[in-house]
């Protein structure tokens, strides 16, 4: 009886020594930024340190400062990520969640992260694809390809104007980029928790990045978890870059578009179609390019 | 092996040992720190300094290698003016019942003792003079910091630190408006008030508390009968501009002040002194970040007043002498060890030492941070300053002055949450000083009876720190 107890006893100890080595192959992932390789082992020791009270020790996006966020910190067991350079549905790459990480979120709680070394933020973007087995399963999507930015025209923001009223930007965005649409306030993400739209009127950076390239990649590639889709089935490169460059004129900021925009208006404001229910969206012969 | 633990007794024991030994390995193999178990097991590990841990929801160590030090993190959001930049730092996003307030204070149990004080030979009389060692022990306060810092609007940062004494005397420690990011630049910050130098080794977030170990000597070391009122460590009353890189790698700062040393009022009568530091991180990988600057702080302090009736008037000074404070800083880190080395070159002009020539000394120092985990951080410093030029020579050993401070210490914080944070300490200190007086211990204020004879000061502190 004790030879058996005992027997019992040290199966159930190379269990979990068994068990143990599968929680260290998903714990020994790595990252590759560039020429870095991150590793997740020195990265659990920085993300004790910086992301766990948001985060959570299991990466659920449960940490004790979770009830106090909104919007609520990322749940890395899902491997759901907005800011991606992939298509929707696939694992960002490494360089993306890099990216996010280095750039922080604006109007949130996550911050910039750019004064840890480059090597602290690889250690940590290998750690948290351990939370994930898909990291393991899958592999990144491949990156999406953006097309160099044409020439600025006001034919081209008319065009994007069109596709701002067609694609139904504004049910969410609002027909001025208010973040009022029709549908804005029932918005919520993949936890049925309330999201809200972006607010072009605010001035804020967008979250996915700064440039006309990031914008386009935002809605060509979606905001996974969010109810941002992936336009990358509905516009031809050509026309994203129209609906980039209507956009950036709905943001307060002395941008090219916006200076061509209000010379334009000036003088042609009365032909336009309001965007919105039943709008046209166009106007002023710029339907097309 | 297996054939001896089946043979063995007491099943049911070597079960749970056995399952035991398994998990703790399970644990290891897995790669989870001990720091990483610990908190599985217990609820809270983070502490920072806790109005913006409320404000922001960060884990303090976010901020702090081990509090009140900054790590290039809070660095980088101190530089920002308290901010993330995440537009929603003005206080218009936060709930209206958050008051940017914390407060700290270090109910502590404390030894002092110092040598060669003079005292009388026959306590109670007057019978002039014996050297003593004297010693105190018992429990004590801290004074109390209340830590008001944050922004009024985004790019418009505050910061008002009133102190409490022990004995209740009230003093502003902070109190200024600082504006950032001018013209949406990083490199522009103007503020205006009362606040610390730009020290990269900072004595307002020294993690060194005792009598003799929580100041750096050389920050306020003056020689033997030198009145200069200045300590590069002490808040200064002024404007400064600012800037720094994104992740403030790179970082400068000049500084315009009333001759003061922090003083209130112009008693200086329309002196300056101007301070500059300049610095620069490189990135380590694994490493970490590697800082080394340069700084300097050039005064005057008045000698002669206008007079009425041969009595000075303050405030109103006709002739200045300078004085200055040139050197180089660092803040290096090897993984979990920091080292933070510090020298300066000092000079203060002959007229206010009342010596025949400049007074000029050197100083430096390597404080050592080993960080076991967030939770546990070995301290160490030696600090050194050595007298170069006597202002009077003929009368004055050439030692005399030179100190020699050790200091040895514990941190362990007992929870790291983002609310509130305590931290059981524990200090050594020991200072030589050549003929002067400690410039602290335990406040007995007097030199020995004999020029160039060494004082020596030791403290031993035992203190809860808290911050809320």
């Amino acid at each position: 009886m004790k030879s058996n107890t005992r027997l019992v006893a040290l199966l159930s100890g190379l269990g979990v020594l068994l068990c143990a080595a599968g929680a260290n192959s998903a714990r020994a992932q790595t990252s590759h930024i560039g020429n870095l390789t991150g590793h997740a082992a020195p990265g659990s020791k920085l993300y004790q340190r910086y992301c766990v009270g948001c985060h959570g020790a299991d990466g659920d996006g449960a940490g004790e400062n979770a009830p106090w966020i909104d919007p609520k910190p990322r749940d890395f067991t899902l491997a759901v990520f907005k800011c991606r350079s992939t298509p929707t549905g696939t694992l960002p790459t490494d360089e993306d969640v890099f990216n996010a990480m280095t750039r922080g979120f604006v109007t949130t709680n996550m911050p910039q992260w750019l004064p840890l070394t480059r090597q602290n933020r690889a250690d940590l973007v290998a750690y948290i694809k351990s939370f994930s087995p898909k990291w393991k399963t899958l592999k990144p999507g491949t990156p999406i390809t953006i097309p160099a930015e044409p020439r600025l025209t006001i034919e081209s923001i008319l065009h994007g104007r069109q596709l701002y009223q067609k694609m139904e930007c504004w049910k969410c965005h609002g027909p001025k980029g208010h973040a009022d649409g029709p549908s804005a306030a029932t918005l919520t993400d993949n936890k049925d928790l309330p999201i809200r739209p972006y607010d072009f009127e605010s001035g804020s950076r967008f979250m996915c990045g700064v440039t006309n390239q990031d914008l386009y990649k935002i809605f060509m590639t979606g905001l996974d978890g969010t109810p941002m889709p992936s336009f990358a089935d509905n516009l031809e490169p050509a026309g994203a870059w129209d609906l980039v460059h209507f956009l950036r004129t709905l943001q307060p900021f002395d941008t090219p578009e916006a200076a061509l925009w209000k010379a334009w208006l000036a003088s042609h404001a009365g032909e336009l179609k309001p965007i919105g229910p039943g709008g046209g969206g166009g106007g002023g012969g710029g339907g097309g390019r | 092996m297996v054939k001896w633990f089946l043979k063995g007794t007491g099943g049911a024991q070597w079960s749970w040992f056995l399952t035991g030994a398994c998990v703790a390995a399970a644990t290891v193999l897995s790669g989870r720190q001990p720091a990483y178990t610990a908190y599985s097991l217990e609820v809270h590990k983070r502490t920072v300094i806790p109005a913006f841990a409320r404000k922001y929801h960060l884990p303090c160590s976010a901020c702090h290698t081990a509090w009140p030090e900054l790590n290039p993190f809070g660095q980088a959001f101190k530089d920002r003016g308290y901010q993330l930049g995440n537009d929603r730092d003005s206080p218009i996003f936060q709930n209206n019942a958050y008051i940017p307030l914390a407060l700290r204070t270090t109910p502590q149990f404390h030894l002092e003792s110092t040598t060669k004080q003079l005292v009388d030979s026959t306590p109670g009389t007057s019978s002039c003079c014996a050297e003593k060692t004297l010693t105190q022990t018992g429990f004590d306060l801290s004074g109390i910091d209340f830590l008001m810092l944050g922004t009024l609007y985004k790019n418009v940062t505050f910061g008002l630190v009133p102190t409490l004494d022990p004995d209740g005397t009230a003093g502003i420690e902070t109190a200024f408006v600082r504006f950032d990011n001018l013209g949406n630049s990083p490199w522009a910050n103007v503020k205006l008030g009362k606040f610390e130098l730009d020290n990269l080794l900072s004595e307002k977030r020294i993690i060194l508390l005792s009598n003799n170990g929580g100041l750096y000597q050389s920050y306020h070391f003056i020689p033997l009968n030198d009145g200069t009122n200045f300590g590069l460590g002490d808040n200064q009353i002024g404007v400064e501009l600012m800037g720094h890189s994104p992740n403030s790698y790179t970082r400068y700062s000049l500084a315009a002040l009333t001759s003061t040393d922090g003083e209130a009022g112009i008693g200086a009568g329309s002196s300056y002194d101007a301070a500059f530091t300049l610095s620069h991180a490189l990135d380590a990988g694994s490493m970490g970040v590697e800082r080394f600057g340069v700084y300097a702080y050039v005064g005057q302090r008045p000698t002669v007043f206008e007079s009425d009736s041969g009595v000075p008037i303050p405030g109103f000074s006709v002739t200045r002498k300078p004085f200055y404070r040139v050197g180089f800083t660092g803040n290096f880190s090897f993984g979990n060890l920091e080292l933070l080395p510090f020298l300066m070159h000092a000079s203060d002009d002959k007229a206010l030492t009342g010596g025949t020539q400049n007074a000029i000394w050197n100083a430096g120092l390597l404080e050592a941070h080993y960080f076991v985990n967030p939770q546990l951080a070995f301290l160490g410093r030696y600090e050194a300053i050595r007298m170069h030029q006597q202002a009077d020579p003929t009368t004055t050993p050439s030692d005399q002055g030179n100190i020699d401070a050790f200091t040895i210490g514990l941190r362990r914080y007992v929870f790291m949450f983002s609310r509130a944070g305590l931290a059981m300490h524990g200090e050594y200190s020991l200072t030589k000083t050549i003929g002067n007086v400690p410039l602290s211990g335990d406040g007995n204020g007097l030199p020995p009876a004999t020029a160039g004879t060494a004082v020596w000061s030791s403290s031993l502190l035992l203190a809860l720190d808290f911050a809320f």
